[in-house]
């Protein structure tokens, strides 16, 4: 690589970084430890570490529940974490952040929830063409048990999306928008707040599935203009078993519970249970409380770094492999919308992807390979599957050179 | 390029030149249009698909043929079984699938197989062999195995199976 390449970004110190993430300096099969896939879940930094550690070895209890001194540090700090979400997308208030076991679940409740309650017979969903799964499946489930209808909105050949589509789909009938922030697949950022108010303008909510948005920009729910907002922690650097709803308050209040049980109450009875008002009330269960404090620490860590030099390094590093791959022969780079986040999916002529995932791997090299979990995007692409490489804040220009060493390796192997 | 690296031993085992071969020239791709069964394998982990059809008479495989989509393992996997099963009886099919399994996840070498077929089996059963590089990769052995369930299927006349079935 070019000396100028490695210069670049020099208020990002990615060295300093790798030391914050003790798993980077594992070998893998003899060979250093060479991590692209964070946008299948993203390594963990000692902070974060530390913050699980230390909750079960000192501060540990349930929540919500004993008047004892250990029961309320834990509770305190269930909340602090809680606090800190708020914070980092600025949402109005605390009650607007629900925890939820993941990104999925955050969808399914408000598909179970939001779905059921306010969608009937007729009314349309508008997707896109390239959502995960998790954003596919819950809206089926929905449509099955109230008979709506779902709408996908095309993705170009380069993996971008117009916003002039959004506007020949949306329509009087759309009750709701449910679209990837960015896609985990193509790295396409979608034009959010455009299509926000698109959805508004035809009075529907929005809901963005921001698992991988989040990662690589600065979330802000209030300028998203977006009305449902969900996300992992794994994927930001926390824990797993642990993600985030965000819903403005108006909705969560209008919404049933999602979940029966124990403190997401007011008061039970045999004849009848009232319920505690958001977030509690969608917070059956002992929830999540070490996860969430650890996503806590997750998020305390972001914002002791520069951010904004981060995202910088991490685009950095994409440009440079979108260079570097495409003059690997035979190769095929799939997702080059202009805005896009540091998520790169290719195909290889003549080696599978799972092929070169499994000899990549005995070079040190992780990368994903497969359908993402987004089977429709790949019969849109023509593909049954593409080997995918993310970009988190601790890869560097060098990784992406053993990437393409690897990947020329590769062909030596199966071509 | 990158003589400093050699290729590890077991990725030579795994990616041995009879598999890139059949991987790339599979044999039998193509579905036969008198089948008498046909069965659908997916690997919903992968999204890989695999379609087996036979014709089933006097309870022999008198042909068979596959079409499918995956990985150099998988349709290598399914060109040299339908080579391997041509004109041979149903309990062969059998034995063989089962054969392929112990393979494939290290439960028999080669040498046992060989013992267990006799000498009249003994270019099959080598052939065959050549998957068992996938036991040194546990995540991969799905993808030998995939044909040979939906063979399974198609012979017992299931129609579809998935990598997912215990």
């Amino acid at each position: 690589m070019t000396a100028l390449a490695k210069t670049k970004t020099p208020a990002f110190d990615v060295a300093k970084i790798r030391t914050d993430f003790p798993i980077l300096s594992r070998t893998v099969h003899g060979k250093p430890l060479v991590y692209l896939d964070s946008a299948a879940s993203a390594q963990k930094p000692q902070a974060v570490i530390d913050a699980i550690t230390r909750a079960y070895t000192q501060d540990y209890a349930n929540v919500h529940r004993g008047a004892y001194y250990l029961s309320e540090t834990s509770t305190a700090a269930y909340e602090a974490a809680r606090e800190k979400v708020r914070a980092f997308i600025n949402a109005k208030s605390l009650s607007e952040v629900v925890f939820t076991k993941g990104a999925t679940e955050a969808i399914n409740l408000v598909a179970a929830t939001y779905g059921r309650k306010f969608l009937k017979a007729g009314d349309e969903i508008v997707l896109t063409a390239v959502e995960h799964h998790s954003n596919i499946v819950p809206w089926q489930l929905l449509r099955d048990a109230v008979g709506c209808e779902l709408k996908i909105v095309p993705v170009n050949l380069d993996g971008s999306i117009d916003v002039a589509e959004f506007a020949k789909v949306i329509g009087p009938r759309t009750k709701l928008v449910a679209i990837a922030h960015v896609s985990n697949v193509l790295g396409t950022v979608l034009p959010v707040r455009e299509i926000a108010d698109l959805a508004h303008a035809a009075g529907a909510k929005i809901i963005l599935d921001g698992c991988q948005g989040i990662v690589h920009q600065h979330v802000d729910v209030q300028a998203l203009g977006c009305d449902f907002y969900v996300f992992s922690g794994h994927k930001l650097y926390g824990p797993t078993g642990i993600g985030v709803l965000w819903a403005r308050a108006e909705l969560l209040d209008a919404m049933p519970p999602y979940q029966g049980g124990g403190d997401m109450i007011d008061s039970v009875t045999f004849a009848k249970t009232t319920w505690a008002p958001a977030p509690a009330k969608f917070e059956a269960g002992t929830p999540p409380i070490v996860q969430a404090i650890g996503l806590g620490a997750a998020i305390d860590y972001l914002n002791s770094i520069d951010r904004a030099a981060a995202a910088a390094h991490e685009d950095t590093l994409l440009r440079y492999a979108m260079t570097s791959l495409a003059q690997i022969p035979g190769m095929k780079l799939i997702g080059t919308a202009r805005h896009k986040a540091a998520v790169q999916s290719f195909v290889m002529e003549g080696a599978h992807p799972h092929d070169l995932a499994t000899v990549l791997d005995r070079s040190g090299v992780c990368v994903r390979a497969g359908h993402h979990c987004a089977q429709p995007l790949m019969e849109i692409l023509g593909v049954s599957a593409t080997t995918r490489a993310s970009f988190a804040i601790y890869n560097t220009m060098d990784e992406v050179d053993a990437l393409v060493t690897a990947l020329r390796r590769a062909q030596e192997v199966l071509l | 390029m990158n003589a400093a690296a050699p290729m590890s031993d077991d990725l030579r085992t795994l990616y041995q030149e009879i598999i890139l071969d059949h991987g790339k020239n599979p044999r039998n791709a193509h579905l036969i249009a008198e089948h008498t069964c046909k069965a659908q394998g997916n690997n919903p982990m992968c999204g890989d698909r695999v379609t087996v059809t036979a014709k089933v008479a006097q309870d022999q495989v008198q042909d068979i043929g596959f079409e499918g989509k995956g990985c150099a393992i998988s349709i290598a996997s399914a060109s040299m079984m339908t080579d391997a099963l041509k004109g041979q009886s149903l309990e062969t099919a059998e034995k063989l699938f089962a054969a392929v399994q112990e393979l494939c996840t290290g439960k028999s070498d080669a040498t046992q197989i060989k013992t267990r077929f006799g000498a009249d089996f003994e270019t099959t059963v080598e052939r065959l062999a050549s998957l068992s590089g996938v036991s040194q990769f546990p995540v991969r052995v799905k993808c030998a195995t995939l044909p040979w369930h939906a063979l399974m299927s198609c012979l017992q006349g299931n129609g579809e199976t998935t990598t997912e079935k215990p």
